[in-house]
């Protein structure tokens, strides 16, 4: 009780470890889904060079450089605007000097230009005063008595006023002493008047009344001019000098307008010009004076030029430097600051004048230099912007790619941790399993129950599916990162299907389901490709096919496509007849397939079948095949299972899925298998695609193109092609024998031809739906070939006849039919036929049945080749008859039988490693001898030498297995052209070759690759697990036998 | 003193050896190929491991003191013991090994220097008890009884 409750809890935990390995691997396919769509298989080469650390290093100095290239990039910006700023401003600057430099040059002008003018006309003014002193000189002081009165100096003054344009008028005084005033009064008839008062002038030294007037100046009549101050001076300095001289700017009278006063003074006589003041003063006779109204004459003046009223003139007197008195323009505020000076020169060097001109406005605002430079200032700041804005979506860029890098680099580093992962999980679970299965194994050995037998199976069954996952998963995940590679080798697809075969047949032996292989004549004997590859797609997809499968069959045919492709033409027509056809056939239950049941695809139905049949054997060499050197294979394996729902699929070839929950619970299994076979076939550059029917079955199909090899290239590479290489070759001692195959069924009867035929044998096939016929028919021609005796056709050797030929068992029956028709039987012949029984399963009842009933032999399906030829050897009296017991009780069982007495070498350094195994080897009956290094196992392998077989350790110090392998191969090549007999008398039909199988517990490093590289033979898990053992082993004794 | 006690005390001694996770299902393989045939194979392997293992560590021991270290040499000398240990089923040793090994594989010294004493504590560990086991078995064996099998 307590121990099965342990079991129970056993199995219960293997299974939280399937369903928790599921799980977590089906997450990791959707990460790994989303990460396929990057750039294809590159990551798997990436994470080979370069290690997880360097993938985060190179960001920094990467961020260090953008850190200085974006301060960079900034200053440059800056310093951009900045120059931008001051161009504007420069802009700004010149242009606005210039205009102030224009206005300036304008002023200058215009300035320069009245100054001219003005002197130009006081001059000429001045010079005709002076005319006008040569006039009184002559006229009026030259004349006795004068030839001037009043009346004729103003009639001409007035004529001659156009001479004098800045003058209101003229005047002439005359000087009169003290002492002649009163004489003068007396002659006048008015008395000196006072200037400004009209008041009687008091008494002074010297008077000079005015005499002759201008009728302007009408008002100076009588006044003595002497009075006035400014005139009074300036009397004074114009008889010292004898020269022309102006009073400063005083109101004038009666006008009271600003002006200057010009003084000319008459001689009695002319002068010479170096005379002296004195003499000058002495002969002075008179004063002849003018007047400018400054104030009204210059402005007539000015308003005649052009934009007069753009400036403002002043016109100032700066004899006295400190105090400018103004003559002409208002002293006011009025105007700009800026002012041109010109200088006067009115001719009296005592006086100084000068003219300052200011514009009236204000210089107007510089709007082009404003606009110009603002519109500069924009575009720099624009492009400025623009620049920044392009710096700073570069750097955002480079910063979103150095993510994206960083975030690839995860991702890749993700992968490569699954990798990882994947890999040593599947390590470190393998090795405990293995003790786990072994010990359940050991366990079922012993004395168990019914229940507790049960337990312990399902728990080994649990184990090894566990097992099975894990190699699924590291194959998905070797597919998906690339590293799957495949090899190019020759190898017999034919030998490959046969293995496949005899997987399954345990499997399927007790369930009633039909498993056949057919390949058409026309696929070469030798392809090249991987077959460890195809074994496995085809593996998968059987295995799949018996899960599914309880009833019919699985057919496992290749073709070659030309031919499939040449049967489609006629087939689409033929389709729609057919499956008329097969809906009649329906009506008595029998389809023309291998089983009778309806296939899912049509095409593999006799019909078809009989077809690409047809077209082989009438082209048996097609043009197709004399010309390339790569034949495209087409593969189906077709069951009669539940079929596949149509809502599922689309999804049967995704990792993980299933076609509905029910499925894991009802068949168990992942839902791997059949996305590695997609990815392998792909891989191969082949197409896989299904057929499916619910509750009818599935049909998947593949193509592969393959190379043709031809048999020297087997010689050539026999070292490589590992796997079977001690696969007995067929024997050939069956060729030119002829058969019969009686069957109710096309398509099974060829499946047996196929298999006969590979041994030589010349089949004759006899496919009728009634034993009846099928009976006379044989008869009639064992009887054709009896009488013709050595006819064409030739004798019947042999007799196969189908057990289930037309419905369960009626094939036993055949030779009691047989008797029935002709009473001796076939024995009453002369070279009597034998009559052999295939069977899909045989208990012992039926087997002594079947012996009864005359069969010779029986052979027991899924039919190869070899169990043909084991069969055939019985039957027809060559070898011995423990074959075929060995053949029959086939299983892990007879582990003892096979190693028992066997000599073997085991290799390992660990001597605890070698004791362990060689207490397991021991155990089984094997003879065991122990080397613990390569070198010692090269020793004892020297040949001749007495070993069966030898274990070898992988990992060793100074030489590993796979040297030790090499050396040992090698020496085994020089000894057998050394000795050649010796050898094959000691090891039958083989050569001196000593299978040499690998021991590792790590099933990555040691692939079949490398193991088959170095000339290995196969390799088993530390610690031995029976089963693997036992098959690794079996291939060697079992041929040897 | 009886064989009933003994067998019991056998039994409950290889109970807690697995729980404690110093066995595992390797050890039992080990007992399975022990029959009339080859009497002493348990005690011989399990002898012949301890013998191993003081070489083994006396070896690694020295050549961690070396410096600069050979992490070749000591990665030699840990698979060597991970395979020893992995046979014999001694699981506990086996876990530190592994360790051991990732350790020595990143060059890290300090690493390899605790997962060695630990190793060593563990290679302790397991010794005493399989030697208490195995005396067990004597006993038994010379009171005449049978070793009760785990199942």
């Amino acid at each position: 009780m307590c121990q099965a409750s342990s079991k129970k809890t056993m199995k219960c935990r293997t299974d939280a470890i399937a369903v928790g390995t599921g799980k977590g691997f089906q997450g990791s396919t959707i990460a790994r889904s989303n990460y396929q769509l990057g750039p294809g298989r590159l990551p798997a080469k990436w994470w080979v060079q370069a290690s997880a650390p360097p993938a985060i290093c190179p960001s920094a100095p990467n961020m260090q450089n953008q850190r200085v290239a974006k301060r960079w990039h900034l200053r440059l910006l800056v310093l951009w605007v900045l120059a931008g700023i001051s161009v504007s401003i420069w802009v700004f600057y010149s242009m606005n000097a210039d205009i102030v430099k224009r206005r300036r040059e304008r002023l200058l002008n215009m300035c320069e230009e009245r100054a001219w003018m003005l002197q130009d006309q006081f001059v000429s003014s001045l010079n005709h005063v002076r005319a006008l002193t040569a006039l009184v000189t002559t006229f009026h002081l030259g004349k006795q008595p004068s030839a001037l009165d009043q009346d004729t100096f103003a009639v001409y003054a007035a004529r001659t006023s156009f001479e004098r344009p800045l003058m209101t008028g003229v005047a002439y005084a005359i000087r009169v002493l003290h002492s002649q005033r009163e004489q003068f009064e007396r002659e006048q008839g008015w008395v000196i008047k006072k200037m400004h008062s009209n008041e009687l002038q008091p008494a002074q030294d010297e008077y000079a009344p005015t005499v002759l007037t201008q009728d302007t100046l009408s008002h100076l009549a009588s006044l003595d001019l002497m009075s006035g101050e400014e005139d009074h001076e300036n009397i004074l300095r114009a008889r010292a000098s004898g020269k022309g001289a102006l009073t400063s700017p005083f109101r004038l009278l009666e006008s009271n307008h600003l002006g200057v006063v010009l003084t000319f003074t008459v001689y009695t006589t002319d002068l010479p010009p170096d005379a002296s003041p004195e003499e000058r003063i002495n002969k002075t006779a008179g004063y002849m004076g003018g007047a400018f109204d400054f104030e009204s004459l210059v402005e007539n003046l000015l308003r005649q030029l052009a934009e007069s009223q753009a400036i403002i003139v002043n016109v100032y007197d700066i004899t006295n430097k400190s105090n400018p008195l103004v003559m002409y323009g208002l002293n006011t505020s009025i105007g700009t600051t800026v002012s041109h000076i010109s200088k006067l020169e009115f001719g009296d060097p005592l006086r100084k004048h000068e003219m300052r001109c200011r514009f009236y406005k204000q210089p107007p605002v510089p709007w082009s230099a404003i606009t110009t430079s603002t519109g500069i200032l924009v575009i720099v700041l624009l492009i400025g912007h623009i620049l920044y804005a392009a710096v700073n979506r570069i750097e955002k860029v480079e910063e979103d790619y150095r993510k994206m890098e960083e975030l690839k680099l995860l991702a890749e580093s993700a992968d490569v941790a699954r990798s990882q992962f994947l890999a040593t999980v599947s390590h470190e679970i393998r090795t405990p399993m293995n003790g786990v299965l072994g010990m359940l194994q050991m366990l079922m050995d012993t004395d168990l129950d019914a229940t507790q037998c049960d337990y312990a199976r399902t728990a080994h069954e649990s184990g090894k599916q566990l097992i099975k996952l894990i190699n699924e998963m590291l194959d998905q995940a070797k597919i998906e990162s690339g590293r799957m590679e495949l090899e190019n080798i020759p190898f017999d697809l034919r030998i490959i299907l046969d293995d496949i075969l005899s997987l399954f047949s345990a499997e399927i032996k007790d369930r009633g389901i039909e498993l056949a292989v057919f390949v058409s004549e026309k696929v070469p004997a030798v392809l090249v490709g991987d077959p460890v590859r195809l074994h496995q797609i085809i593996t998968n997809l059987v295995g799949n096919s018996v899960k599914f499968t309880d009833r019919g069959h699985i057919f496992i045919c290749v073709h070659l496509v030309d031919d499939e492709n040449r049967v489609d033409v006629p087939n689409s027509q033929a389709c729609t007849e057919q499956s008329v056809e097969v809906e009649e056939e329906e009506s008595w239950n029998s389809c023309n397939t291998l089983s009778g049941l309806e296939a899912a695809d049509k095409k593999m139905s006799w019909e078809t079948f009989k077809l690409s049949l047809m077209h082989g054997s009438s082209e048996p060499t097609s043009s197709c095949l004399e010309t390339s050197d790569t034949v495209n294979l087409l593969f189906s394996v077709e069951d009669t299972g539940v079929g596949i729902p149509y809502q599922a699929q689309e999804r049967v070839f995704m990792p993980f899925m299933q076609a509905d929950s029910s499925t894991s619970r009802n068949y168990g299994g992942t839902g791997i298998g059949l996305s590695i076979s997609k990815c392998l076939v792909e891989l191969m550059r082949g197409e896989m695609t299904f057929v499916s029917k619910p509750s009818v079955g599935t049909t998947f199909r593949f193509g592969l193109p393959l190379k043709k090899g031809d048999p020297s290239m087997f010689k050539s590479h026999a070292e490589a092609n590992w796997r079977h290489p001690q696969n007995a070759p067929l024997p050939t001692k069956f060729k030119g024998k002829k058969a019969l195959v009686v069957d109710g069924r096309p398509v099974r009867s060829q499946v047996t031809r196929y298999h006969l035929q590979r041994l030589g044998i010349f089949v004759e096939i006899i496919c009728s739906n009634e034993c009846c016929s099928a009976v006379s028919r044989v008869i009639a021609r064992c009887e054709t070939t009896n009488s013709s005796s050595s006819g064409a056709t030739g004798n019947i050797d042999m007799v196969l006849i189908d057990k289930d030929a037309w419905g369960p068992n009626t094939g036993v029956d055949f030779p009691d039919s047989l008797k029935k028709q002709t009473d001796a039987g076939l024995n009453g012949l002369l070279t009597a036929p034998k009559l052999i029984l295939l069977a899909m399963s045989l208990n012992d009842e039926e087997a002594c049945k079947a012996q009864k009933a005359g069969f010779k032999d029986i052979v027991v399906k899924p039919l190869r080749a070899s169990n043909i030829a084991l069969c055939l050897q019985v039957a027809l009296g060559f070898g011995n008859h423990r074959l075929k017991v060995r053949e029959l009780t086939e299983g892990p069982g007879s582990m003892h039988n096979l190693l028992s007495g066997k000599h073997i070498l085991v290799v390992d350094d660990n001597r605890v490693n070698r004791r362990v195994a060689e207490g397991a080897l021991v155990k089984f009956g094997a003879h065991v001898e122990c080397a613990e290094s390569g070198r010692e196992a090269i020793a004892k392998l020297q040949l001749p030498h007495k070993f069966d077989a030898c274990f070898m350790d992988v990992q060793m110090p100074e030489m590993d297995g796979f040297e030790a392998t090499r050396r040992i191969r090698k020496a085994e090549i020089a000894a057998a052209e050394r000795l050649p007999r010796n050898g094959e008398v000691k090891n039958g039909k083989h050569t001196y070759r000593v299978p040499i199988l690998a021991m590792t517990a790590d099933v990555i490093q040691a692939t079949p690759e490398e193991c088959a590289r170095c000339g290995m033979d196969g390799y088993v898990s530390k610690p031995f697990e029976e089963e693997q053992l036992y098959k690794a082993v079996a291939i060697f004794f079992e041929a040897a036998h | 003193m009886d064989v009933a006690k003994l067998q019991r005390q056998h039994v409950d001694l290889t109970h807690a050896l697995f729980k404690e996770g110093f066995l595992d299902d390797q050890f039992t393989q080990l007992q399975q190929l022990q029959d009339s045939t080859n009497p002493d194979f348990v005690a011989e392997v399990v002898a012949l491991f301890f013998e191993d293992t003081d070489r083994l560590l006396s070896e690694l021991t020295r050549a961690l003191e070396q410096d600069p270290v050979d992490y070749k040499k000591v990665d030699a000398y840990v698979h060597q013991f991970k395979g020893s240990s992995s046979s014999i089923g001694a699981h506990r040793v086996k876990v530190v090994c592994i360790t051991f090994r990732t350790c020595c594989d990143e060059g890290n010294r300090q690493g390899c220097w605790q997962a060695l004493q630990q190793v060593k504590h563990e290679f302790i560990l397991i010794k005493s008890r399989l030697e208490v086991l195995l005396q067990l078995e004597q006993q038994i064996l010379a009171a005449g009884g049978e070793i009760p099998f785990m199942e």
